[in-house]
């Protein structure tokens, strides 16, 4: 029940690594540290999920709001390395294809 | 009153005790005094007090330097007695709080409450059941003139209590649309502008909108990123996933959905849920989507209402069932 966060932060390019599982305890933090990269213009905002096993619908949420964020202040967020199980959250609530994800891990996913 | 100085006293005499026989049955005794001390809101520099009594009592020759360290110590616990006295307070106000919200989650029940409509061409049955106080899952159902039957199957995420409220603003938008006239695929449009101008953006909502027509025995449904049901085909005893393609309520205005039909024949039924259904952990396990079909499967001939509460008293009974998302399942059996 933990998530660490890892940013590694460049001119207009910003990677977030995510390990753990991102829930109703865990979103807060996550929307904390996602929020402020997309609301800088410019910026790509690359996030891996490769070591999130777990996620429920509380941190479906943080990315709809990053995604909202991206929008409106001329950012972009890009989800990767997405596990089968947080991959299908993202393809049953339709926001696969209104988001830039790029699920493939080493030939794991479709 | 008397229970204080009574246990005062009693305190005396098993700090005596004590220090004369240094038995473990003192020990204990000593956790009951404390335990009845807690309970009577003794502070904790009153029992430092009642200590340094003792003591006199038991060495009336008390150095002085070692009377002088009690009294220090006398002081040093008054600021755990604010603490403590603090603590208290909070915990009073705590109560008053559950207490209100159990009050608005009653109230929320019942406005939003929404029986199952009688029809002669369904069998109907629905359980909900909340994780927390309040209910995240939200169904809604609405008979037509034309004997036509919509159900709505919702999930509000965003946790706790605005999650919750923002559920009687879909109620009451849904009760002001001319049901009769309206597609699954244009009320869930028609949502969807209501939510996403005014939910917060980290929320939004997901939906399963079903309409069944008894004089042609089609279903009509379209979703909003809403967990797929199923559909049980009696015939051929087979189940299928009602797949239906659309993007959560809340998201983005323009959001347009389709609507799928289906022919139902007697006999057959569709399921609807929510992720809390196959959300549920057994340890550190997950309940897959499988084994929740199984478990449908298992229960499926029952009548409507009966087989939802089985399959819930199924899960219940699990070992180290936790409920981590409300969870909400509705059958509809088509009986003519």
């Amino acid at each position: 029940m933990n998530l660490q966060i890892h940013i590694e932060e460049g001119n207009d390019k910003s990677h977030v690594h995510l390990s753990g599982e991102i829930d109703v305890y865990t979103a807060p933090k996550l929307k904390d540290a996602l929020i402020p990269l997309t609301s800088k213009q410019g910026n790509t905002i690359e996030v891996n999920l490769e070591q999130v096993k777990y996620m429920d619908s509380t941190g479906l949420g943080v990315f709809v709001n990053a995604l909202k964020s991206s929008k409106e202040n001329g950012s972009k967020l890009k989800l990767i390395n997405l596990q089968d199980r947080v991959l299908r959250l993202f393809q049953i609530t339709g926001l696969q294809e209104i988001m830039d994800i790029n699920a493939t891990i080493r030939g794991v996913n479709e | 009153m008397d229970t204080k100085s009574l246990n005062a006293q009693d305190y005396i005499d098993l700090v005596k005790a004590y220090v004369e026989t240094q038995d473990e049955k003192t020990l204990y005794d000593a956790e009951q005094i404390a335990k009845s001390f807690i309970k009577n809101n003794i502070l904790p520099e009153e029992i430092v007090n009642l200590h340094i009594q003792a003591l006199l009592e038991i060495y009336p020759d008390l150095k002085d330097d070692i009377q002088a360290s009690m009294k220090f110590l006398l002081e040093a616990m008054i600021m755990y007695g604010l603490a403590h006295q603090e603590y208290q307070q909070l915990r009073e106000k705590q109560l008053e709080i559950k207490s209100e919200i159990l009050v608005a989650a009653r109230m929320q029940q019942m406005l939003l409450q929404s029986d199952i409509p009688k029809t002669e061409a369904l069998d109907i049955g629905v359980i909900s059941v909340p994780a927390n106080q309040m209910n995240g899952d939200y169904h809604h159902f609405v008979k037509g003139k034309d004997g036509s039957i919509g159900i709505a199957i919702a999930d509000i995420i965003g946790k706790g209590i605005p999650a919750a409220l923002s559920m009687s603003m879909i109620k009451y938008a849904m009760d002001s649309f001319p049901e009769n006239l309206m597609s699954t695929d244009t009320i869930l449009a028609s949502l969807n502008r209501v939510v996403e101008r005014n939910v917060d953006p980290s929320m939004f909502i997901t939906m399963f909108y079903a309409q069944y027509k008894p004089n042609t025995g089609k279903l009509y449904y379209s979703s909003a990123g809403h967990e797929p049901g199923f559909y049980y085909n009696s015939h051929s005893n087979n189940f299928e996933e009602l797949e239906a393609k659309g993007l959560v309520l809340g998201v983005n205005p323009d959001t347009t959905y389709m609507q799928y039909e289906l022919k139902l024949e007697k006999d057959d039924s569709i399921i609807l849920l929510t992720d809390g259904v196959t959300e549920c952990r057994r340890e550190e396990q997950f309940i897959e989507r499988e084994e929740v079909l199984e478990v449908i499967k298992h229960y499926i001939h029952l009548p409507a209402q009966e087989a939802v509460n089985q399959v819930y008293r199924h899960f219940e009974r699990l070992q180290n069932f936790q409920l981590r998302d409300d969870f909400t399942l509705v059958i509809l059996k088509k009986i003519v």
